[in-house]
């Protein structure tokens, strides 16, 4: 029988010889302590992954080329600094992370193929990647057919669960009905114009928002979707002026956001009126970088994190990533998100004592970081986290004051009841 | 009533469309003017157009981070410093691409397609490696974001007005040369007859660089108007490309007032569509509506009588 990897038995079994003669010499001279037993390469990898007795190597699928590159460089940033952190705190099992970049270019079949290559032939013990739910749809099935981890960062629109993947963003119910409910309660919201990038995430949370509007009897006054990369949206600001919703509910996803915000100020909305109120789940602050803050001061944004949230996990990650990749960056909330992957995979290891992916899954629900940049998170049964909602206010210089946020942390619901 | 609207609402939507419009109308000139000339009147197909246009954004934003640090007081009015530096830039670079890549291709005019194509790449990656992957935000004088308000209703942005304005300024510039210009006399004769116009003494391989430097110089001065109303980015050009290549094949390559009465006909039809319809059913029923009309007519809208 040859195995799906075309590498044959041998060369596992080849490995697992090494791993255990390597610590033959060293056994003679320390004399066999449980802990080292424990930690000698053939205990903790039962399964050939790139683990040695130094480092294990992980791959790091993001789209550095094409229109996706300017959301996704902050996730590779991210996630390149939470493995030199590791690394420096003296890594995983006593193991240095080594990692392979691979570049999905944007194109959701190179993902798939990519994704292949780092489980196949580089046999990683973990991917972090992925950003738009496009690309994760396409290498779901690689992941889940070769046995692989992915850890996935960004906020998403749900319905989806996978044994094969970490979701280290907000599902839909902890965003977007969250999201809605303070804009009711708080500023006594009626009616609603939804406005997306015409694909699946906007598509999807546009149809959830407008059940949960709809359930609370109040009125969606129009619903509008424009191709993406889309530069002229001076009819549905027409529309907008004439229905005069309390609130425009934006999902406009990449570059056309820019002009979106632009056309929206130059029209004459000023967004601080607050009338119409304007509320988006996928502006962060990278966003903004391109809009220009005086063009999206006055708008709310509703997600996990923001650079701003004060507390000291979060002053620690700031000043770490300026430091690393430049004063002049802007954190966003799935570049925390995506901060976040490393350490919950480090932490699923060491409580499963392994790398094997079967035991780290097994491991990884209940896994809970207090140094999260966001505060503290926890992985649920389902694969997703807790976490909490907050209300960011935006301000002149890109970046949003956190005007609310949940007092709990609330739990994910990838399937909410009644929403499908 | 008309439909769900009232009288009053129903003539501010014919007048805020109409106006909408319009300015689509502005910004499809725009994008296709420079394409035209490169395109219609030497036969190349310059698939880097809008890189050339990011160049000229890119420019802008170079000149108002320059302005902010070392003349705030100039602030106002620096766009149009702007734009002249955005011209030249892509003017520069266009005559460089003639000389360098180009002039060896006139004989292979789909060749050009893929050399052009290979130097978008290029630049793609040029701008990426010098700028940044994530997007620039080009801060623009208060004057030119805000709008007039002429109902309660109907607000005109000032900064499509500033496009219209711009489009109709440079749209009778390229006029006036081409057709009342001694150069403008010899591009069109090298355009019918390169070999001819050699002949009788023009300067053909002058007239080709020059032609093609004034076709990027215009892409540069659109994308420096464009970033008052669209993103500025490695790969913001390829936004544009479809587009602009739609509005100059519908008008009939070869002529520039195809290429405005086609980017009318464009803008108006999508600008009425969008209001009744959703905007990306909009977008398909213009393209099925150009594709249909193309089938009919192949050479576009408008033709030149020329013997081949």
């Amino acid at each position: 029988m040859t195995d799906a990897t075309g590498q044959g038995p041998f060369k596992l079994n080849r490995r697992k010889l090494l791993g255990a003669m390597a610590t033959i010499p060293a056994l003679g001279v320390l004399g066999t302590t449980r802990v080292f037993a424990d930690t000698s390469t053939a205990a903790v990898n039962t399964s050939g992954l790139a683990v040695t007795d130094t480092d294990v190597t992980v791959g790091i699928l993001h789209s550095v080329t094409g229109t996706m590159a300017i959301s996704e460089t902050g996730s590779v940033q991210a996630e390149i600094l939470a493995i030199e952190q590791i690394n420096a705190a003296g890594g995983v099992l006593g193991r240095q992370i080594k990692y392979i970049q691979e570049d999905g270019a944007s194109d959701w079949p190179t993902f798939a193929e990519k994704a292949k290559k780092l489980l196949v032939q580089d046999k990683v013990a973990s991917v972090m990647g992925c950003w738009t739910s496009a690309s994760r749809k396409a290498v779901l099935p690689v992941f889940e057919q070769y046995n692989g981890m992915l850890y996935y960062p960004t906020f998403y629109e749900g319905l989806e669960e996978s044994p094969n993947v970490i979701y280290t963003g907000q599902e839909a119910t902890q965003q977007i009905l969250a999201g809605i409910d303070w804009v009711v309660d708080t500023k006594g919201a009626k009616s609603f114009y939804l406005l997306g990038s015409d694909y699946i995430w906007p598509r999807t949370s546009n149809k959830i928002a407008r059940k949960h509007i709809e359930m609370k009897g109040l009125k969606v006054v129009g619903e509008e979707y424009y191709p993406l990369e889309h530069t002229q949206f001076n009819s549905v600001i027409n529309k907008i002026k004439l229905t005069k919703p309390d609130v425009i509910y934006a999902i406009v996803v990449g570059g056309s956001n820019v002009a979106f915000y632009k056309q929206l100020k130059a029209a004459g909305i000023d967004l601080t009126k607050e009338a119409p109120l304007l509320l988006t789940i996928s502006v962060t602050e990278d966003e903004i970088l391109g809009i220009g803050g005086e063009n999206i001061v006055g708008a709310y944004a509703a997600m996990k994190y923001f650079q701003s949230i004060e507390n000291d996990n979060n002053a620690a990650f700031v000043k770490a990533f300026k430091e690393r990749w430049g004063d002049g960056i802007v954190i966003g909330d799935v570049t925390q998100a995506a901060y976040l992957g490393p350490w919950l995979w480090k932490a699923a290891v060491e409580r499963a004592g392994s790398f094997d992916i079967d035991k780290v899954r097994e491991a990884s629900p209940g896994i809970e970081l207090t140094t999260a940049p966001e505060g503290y998170v926890k992985v649920h049964d389902n694969h997703h986290l807790w976490s909490k909602l907050r209300i960011g206010h935006a301000r002149t210089d890109g970046q949003y004051d956190v005007v609310y946020e949940t007092a709990d942390l609330m739990e994910p619901d990838p399937f909410p009841e009644g929403y499908q | 009533m008309i439909g769900d609207y009232t009288y009053d609402q129903f003539f501010s939507i014919l007048a805020m469309q109409g106006f909408a419009g319009l300015s689509l109308f502005s910004v499809f000139v725009l994008m296709a003017l420079g394409l035209a000339i490169i395109f219609g009147q030497m036969g190349v197909i310059n698939m880097a157009h809008g890189e050339f246009m990011i160049l000229g954004a890119y420019t802008t934003w170079g000149v108002s981070l320059f302005v902010t640090s070392f003349a705030p007081a100039l602030f106002p009015v620096y766009f149009f410093i702007a734009m002249a530096l955005a011209f030249c830039a892509s003017f520069t670079l266009g005559v460089l691409v003639e000389w360098s890549m180009i002039r060896h291709l006139y004989r292979r005019p789909l060749d050009t397609l893929l050399a052009t194509w290979g130097l978008s790449l290029i630049l793609q990656q040029l701008y990426r490696t010098v700028f940044g992957a994530r997007e620039v935000g080009v801060t623009l004088p208060d004057w030119m974001m805000g709008s007039l308000p002429l109902t309660d209703i109907i607000e005109v942005p000032i900064n499509g007005l500033f496009v219209m304005g711009l489009t109709t300024l440079i749209a009778t510039s390229v006029f006036l040369l081409m057709f009342k210009s001694r150069w403008g006399k010899q591009v069109r004769a090298v355009t019918q007859n390169r070999v001819m116009a050699g002949a009788v003494g023009i300067d053909t391989k002058r007239v080709d660089r020059l032609t093609f430097g004034l076709g990027c110089g215009i892409a540069g001065v659109a994308g420096s108007a464009f970033t008052m109303i669209g993103s500025t980015g490695p790969t913001s050009g390829q936004l544009y490309i479809v587009d602009t290549f739609l509005v100059v094949v519908f008008g009939g390559a070869a002529s520039l007032l195809g290429t405005i009465a086609s980017a009318f006909a464009i803008s108006q039809a999508q600008s009425t569509m969008e209001f009744f319809l959703s905007g990306s059913m909009a977008k398909v029923l213009t393209l099925l509506t150009v594709v249909g009309i193309l089938m009919l007519r192949p050479q576009g809208l408008f033709t030149l009588k020329i013997r081949r």
